[in-house]
């Protein structure tokens, strides 16, 4: 399963597949861009101490993209970058797999690490995607309870 | 109408069932709609927070629900 959305200057999916980095900062690449900047997100082996055997990833998939479309929109209107990639995973991850790639190129590096930290930032706090982190014992829905 | 709600996550668990079937009176809130599934389902009120979507997008208390609406809860995300 993937879904994606994109334009000339940014490119969003939600793919079962997995994830490759090197193809995403091949697409934010342009010749006058003097950064790129790389966020990749991997499963830890642990939480608060107790080991995680897997994570299992969900998404709402027509309104996720959606979602992330604005983060790159607004990232671009707000710090002047010139392209943004956001690609997530859905489905079983293991320890090491990449959930998220985020990549911005810019012409300075300043620009490109601010709205790649606000991508990342922002995709945590509004895109729905839920993970399920399951241990040895049992298995939790992350920030579902407080 | 009825309208039918869509689960994800946590939700999902709570509902026993990807979606589920909701009378409401017409031109009913968001906030009416949740605080009808708060108490059809009381777990609903221990989760960390929920939010509705209409058509997916982010609904307020004031948005209008009408039976062609796709609804969806949805519970805190915790994608990245």
């Amino acid at each position: 399963m993937v879904v994606k959305r994109h334009c000339v200057n940014y490119d969003i999916k939600i793919s079962s597949d997995n994830l490759n980095v090197a193809s995403c900062i091949e697409w934010v690449s342009a010749p006058g861009c003097g950064g790129i900047d790389v966020f990749v997100g991997t499963v830890r082996s642990e939480t608060k101490g107790k080991k995680v055997v897997r994570l299992e990833f969900e998404a709402y998939e027509a309104m996720a993209v959606k979602e992330m479309e604005k983060i790159a929109q607004i990232a671009i209107a707000k710090f002047s970058v010139h392209k943004v990639l956001i690609h997530h995973r859905t489905g079983v991850l293991d320890v090491g797999d990449i959930p998220v790639i985020i990549a911005v190129s810019a012409a300075h590096r300043g620009a490109a690490f601010d709205a790649c930290r606000y991508a990342i930032d922002t995709l945590k706090e509004t895109v729905p995607i839920w993970k399920r982190e399951v241990f040895e014992d049992g298995a939790v829905w992350v920030a579902a309870h407080p | 109408m009825t309208i039918s709600i869509r689960a994800f996550g946590v939700v999902k668990e709570i509902f026993g069932a990807i979606s589920v079937n909701v009378d409401l009176p017409e031109n009913a809130t968001a906030k009416i709609l949740k605080g009808h599934l708060q108490e059809i389902y009381p777990a609903l009120s221990k989760l960390t927070s929920f939010a509705l979507a209409v058509n997916s997008e982010y609904a307020n208390d004031e948005t209008v629900i009408s039976s062609k609406d796709e609804v969806a809860i949805i519970p805190p995300v915790s994608g990245g």
